[in-house]
């Protein structure tokens, strides 16, 4: 383990800025594309499930 | 009918290719889930601080990643756009535009975490540095196939042009790499690219290829989401879509 | 009785000069846009020799990548347009070299008169002798790339909406490598050093884009007309 403490770690060396800039913002991206394709098939799904419905009478 | 080589193409159709990829999505992510907090830890708490950069270092197990997988996420997206262009099969296409975006984001990851680490190890957010340089050209490559698709209505049109220029690219990527290395290092005479990696220790070597293979995982598993999204919006006239449950 | 693969390409290429020698307003436009552009360099930057002097093969090269590509939308948008593209590609001749035929009159009526008058606009800028005729031969040996490259994204947009601003998306990330290795010749003949490398390489490029872009260009273009 690399870290005296845990205001260490945030510190990062003095380059939290560019340390946390970069990792956060990759989370972020790579959550907001995770969430934008399950909103996305679950929307789909349920178009489809409905024109079927429609479909069905 | 004994022709067993007929189970190749069995997944080749959309409708069976559906749940197929439905079924791995969870397990790729699921690898990407778990290589990723090892590689996490490698990366923020096991990897010991580099002499030359700090922690500022640590930003590259990020940043290669991301890289690698823009550059080979692009030749995979021309090789199925490729297949699609020459055995006129749809799913080929839908799997090109599902690779695309998720293409595109590893790009613009690899370049905002390039400028996050040129800033602290050499002074300046953005450094005209070959690779980085590259890997900006990229970004256009894989905003040029996404607006040409956007922009044609009719979607095998789509499929097909945005096929060519997906290929066009594929063959003109390594000649442009070639020619922003050289002009980098024509213009900056012997100065050192900005993301050379520091000589590594081997911790920092398997915290790198851990990332790799969680990058990896996750963009096939995105891939795969975001083909089944495709398959749904473009076949949603078909029988077997109606057959669906809602899950 | 069907005409020779040569005689269809010889018509071709004096059909497209013709109607460019008719509408010479589209010629003159694009000839003139390159005239502009460079000339606007200097009033951003500043008279100042010295700057003046470095920059010449960038500008001058940028504006060539910029006027080549404003005129790509005319190689087959008006062909396209009246039925005559669709012509052509039904012709039994081989389609890889009526598509090289009309590269080759775009060129001649939209690359060669900016080879030609580069070297007056590299003196507005104090470029020295030599380095002016490297501009002139490398404008000859890449304009011939940037016609055939950009043809193939004029082939991918025929009539798609988003137009000029879209083809440019396409095919400026493609240009890249010219500009590089023609701007870097200028820049090496006037600095000093060997251009034959940087020129070499250029003439490469053209020769592959010669060799591999008539096939991609003629399968967008049979894309574009199913």
């Amino acid at each position: 383990m690399q870290w005296g403490s845990v205001s260490e770690f945030f510190a990062m060396g003095g380059y939290a800025l560019y340390v946390w800039g970069a990792y956060v913002v990759t989370a972020v991206v790579i959550g907001a594309e995770v969430v934008a394709l399950v909103r996305r098939g679950r929307t789909l799904r349920a178009l489809v499930g409905r024109s079927s419905h429609a479909q069905s009478d | 009918m004994g022709f067993t080589n007929l189970n190749i193409w069995k997944y080749s159709s959309p409708q069976t290719f559906y749940p197929l990829a439905g079924r791995m999505v969870p397990w790729f992510m699921g690898v990407a889930v778990v290589l990723g907090l090892i590689g996490l830890y490698i990366a923020l708490f096991a990897a010991p601080t580099d002499f030359q950069q700090g922690d500022a270092y640590r930003i590259i197990f990020i940043h290669v990643p991301a890289a690698w997988m823009s550059m080979f996420t692009y030749l995979v997206m021309a090789f199925w756009a490729g297949i699609g262009l020459a055995f006129n099969t749809r799913l080929s296409s839908m799997m090109a535009h599902a690779l695309a975006p998720t293409g595109a984001l590893m790009t613009f990851i690899a370049l905002w975490t390039g400028a996050f680490w040129g800033r602290p190890t050499w002074g300046a957010w953005w450094v005209w540095d070959a690779r980085l340089t590259s890997e900006l050209i990229l970004l256009f490559l894989y905003m040029g196939y996404l607006s040409l698709v956007a922009a044609i209505d009719d979607p095998r049109r789509a499929d097909k042009a945005s096929a060519v220029l997906a290929l066009v690219g594929a063959i003109n990527v390594p000649i442009i790499y070639f020619s922003v290395k050289w002009w980098n290092t024509l213009h900056q005479g012997s100065s050192v690219s900005i993301t050379r990696a520091p000589s590594m220790a081997s911790i920092m070597l398997t915290g790198m290829l851990v990332m790799v293979f969680a990058f990896w995982a996750y963009s096939i598993a995105a891939a795969l989401m975001r083909v089944r999204c495709e398959i749904l919006e473009r076949e949603r006239d078909a029988a077997w879509t109606r057959e669906l449950k809602k899950s | 009785m069907a005409a020779t693969a040569g005689a269809a390409c010889r018509a071709v290429v004096a059909r497209d000069l013709l109607i460019a020698a008719r509408r010479r307003s589209d010629v003159l436009t694009t000839f003139f846009f390159f005239v502009i552009v460079v000339s606007l360099f200097p009033l951003g930057v500043g008279p100042e020799p010295g700057t003046l002097r470095e920059i010449a093969p960038g500008v001058v090269w940028v504006a060539a990548l910029l006027a080549a590509m404003l005129s790509l939308a005319r190689m087959f948008g008006a062909d396209y347009a009246d039925g005559t593209l669709e012509q052509l590609v039904l012709t039994p001749q081989p389609l890889t070299l009526l598509v090289l035929s009309k590269v080759l009159a775009h060129w001649l009526t939209t690359g060669l008169p900016l080879v030609l008058v580069a070297p007056v606009l590299g003196l507005q800028f104090d470029l020295p002798g030599d380095a002016l005729a490297t501009l002139l031969v490398s404008l000859l040996i890449g304009t011939p790339a940037l016609s055939l490259i950009g043809a193939v994204g004029a082939a991918l947009t025929l009539g798609v909406r988003g137009g000029g601003a879209l083809t440019s998306l396409l095919v400026l990330p493609l240009y890249v490598p010219v500009l590089v290795f023609g701007a870097g010749a200028v820049t090496a003949s006037a600095t000093g050093m060997g251009v034959a490398g940087h020129l070499s390489l250029l003439g490469a490029m053209s020769l592959t884009a010669l060799v591999l872009a008539p096939w991609a260009i003629s399968v967008a273009l049979r894309i574009a007309l199913e």
